[in-house]
């Protein structure tokens, strides 16, 4: 069924593609994601509401209303298009640059939630015994909260390396399908089912099965308790 | 007694016959000229057509697959005659509904110039065209630059849409300045839409061939058959032309 020697040179392309993008769009998401989930997780603002809602709308949001607003936003002739022109970077959309934006936005929520769930499942006990203990906030989150929440830092870093992985429309709608620069397995393997190559189809489709059963189960295992047995 | 019964199947009979269905495929580009064609169709013959649209090549997997249409119209003339060389269309019943057009566009006015020397000066950051493997208008643009010998110049400027539709979408957002779509996607009620356009010479790349086919499926059908038969038609051809296609 997988024959990865069967692979064609632009399947490989696409596949060191997607993961470049699926890596970059993880490490940059969970530093952005971790202190606004520390926020969310603490903060008695009026704006706390309004700002989960945010954070979840590309959860629920289809990826072609996603693509298509940031088609129009990143545009010549959207807010964040003049911005980046006048900033002498040109247009994002159809670059590796742009698809990066794009997959933060539609993996944020999957990067947040698990991360704010896990500081408010710590508690405000620990930080304060830290502070009682004489520790700066600053050195107390690194050395308290965020090891304490490894768990949901770990769990926020394979959803979003997965989902990225996953994305599909968004792609599809900002990439232009350039090969090496935005054209990844997903919208690879869209491309051969239309062009009716089923056999290159069937490759690509069966990695991304295998890979995607991987990650669920690294989940689950990650997630697993220590069984404990009463005597 | 008896007669009335008779007169009442006989109604039925009609009526059943007047309300007969046909489920025709259809490829993206034709969607809004079958739209008009279905009301025709409609009121002309009593029949009704549930329209699916789809790119081609979607169409044809789902016609594989054993999807319930009756009618595929496509966006090119390879689909069907594969579907028909595979033992799911009507043998002898496939032919060309309509001939496509492929224009250069550009929202901007006087960037197009009536010639295509756009293409040559290079004055422009992204082109947009369909994907030449998923889309005809694609293929047709590709063997366009081709012909011109500018394929190799223009490939860093190239963004490719799934399908016309969504080439068209890059263009006009402005996300790329021009790109090559189909005439009918630029005409509203029968007027180009604003911008600049160059008509490319049909000589530039191979005919945009649109062809019909009955499906084995719609073989029995009278509203199959009716449909076949309508879209030759005087009101159909009118309203195939209309949006831009020759016959």
């Amino acid at each position: 069924m997988l024959n990865a020697v069967s692979l064609s040179p632009e399947a490989w392309k696409a596949i060191v593609l997607t993961v470049e993008l699926a890596g970059l769009t993880t490490v940059l998401l969970l530093l952005l994601a971790t202190p606004l989930a520390w926020w969310l997780a603490h903060t008695a603002s009026r704006w706390r509401a309004p700002v989960v809602a945010l954070v979840t709308l590309p959860l629920v949001l289809p990826p072609t209303v996603l693509g298509f607003y940031l088609l129009v936003l990143m545009g010549p002739q959207g807010p964040v298009g003049q911005l980046t022109q006048a900033m002498g970077w040109g247009t994002l959309t159809f670059t590796f640059s742009g698809l990066l934006i794009g997959s933060m936005i539609f993996s944020l929520p999957f990067a947040v939630q698990p991360l704010q769930h896990a500081f408010e499942s710590i508690g405000p006990r620990p930080m304060e015994v830290a502070a009682t203990l004489g520790a700066r906030p600053v050195d107390a989150f690194f050395t308290v909260a965020l090891p304490m929440a490894s768990g949901g830092l770990a769990t926020a870093g394979i959803l979003t390396f997965a989902h990225t992985v996953g994305e599909f429309g968004l792609v599809l709608m900002l990439g232009g399908n350039i090969e090496g620069k935005t054209r990844v397995v997903s919208t690879q393997i869209y491309g051969h089912v239309e062009a009716m190559e089923y056999a290159q189809a069937h490759g690509l489709a069966a990695l991304m099965v295998f890979f995607s059963f991987v990650v669920l189960l690294a989940l689950a295992l990650l997630k697993r308790r220590p069984v404990r047995l009463l005597p | 007694m008896k007669r009335i019964v008779s007169a009442l199947l006989a109604l039925a009979a009609g009526a059943a016959l007047q309300a007969a269905e046909v489920s025709v495929a259809v490829a993206a580009n034709f969607a809004a000229p079958m739209r008009e064609i279905a009301q025709a169709f409609e009121r002309d013959t009593g029949h009704k057509a549930v329209v699916a649209v789809g790119s081609t090549g979607k169409l044809y997997a789902q016609i594989k697959q054993g999807a319930p249409f009756e009618v595929l119209l496509s966006a090119d003339a390879q689909t069907p005659a594969r579907l028909e060389a595979e033992g799911l269309g009507v043998a002898g019943s496939r032919w060309t509904y309509a001939t496509g057009h492929l224009v250069l566009w550009s929202p901007q006015p006087g960037l197009v110039d009536a010639q295509g020397a756009v293409l040559r000066s290079g004055q422009f950051k992204r082109l947009a065209m369909a994907d030449p493997k998923l889309a005809p208008y694609g293929a047709a643009a590709f063997q366009t630059l081709q012909h011109l010998g500018l394929q190799q110049t223009l490939e860093g400027k190239l963004v490719q849409g799934d399908s016309i539709a969504q080439t068209y979408q890059f263009v006009a957002t402005g996300n790329a300045e021009l790109g090559f779509l189909a005439l009918s996607q630029l005409l509203v009620e029968g007027r180009l839409r604003a911008g600049s356009v160059w008509q490319v010479p049909a000589h530039m790349h191979a005919p945009l061939r649109q062809d019909a086919l009955l499906l084995v499926k719609g073989r029995q059908q009278p509203a199959a058959l009716a449909l076949m038969a309508y879209l030759r038609s005087e009101p159909a051809r009118s309203i195939i032309m209309r949006h831009g296609y020759s016959l």
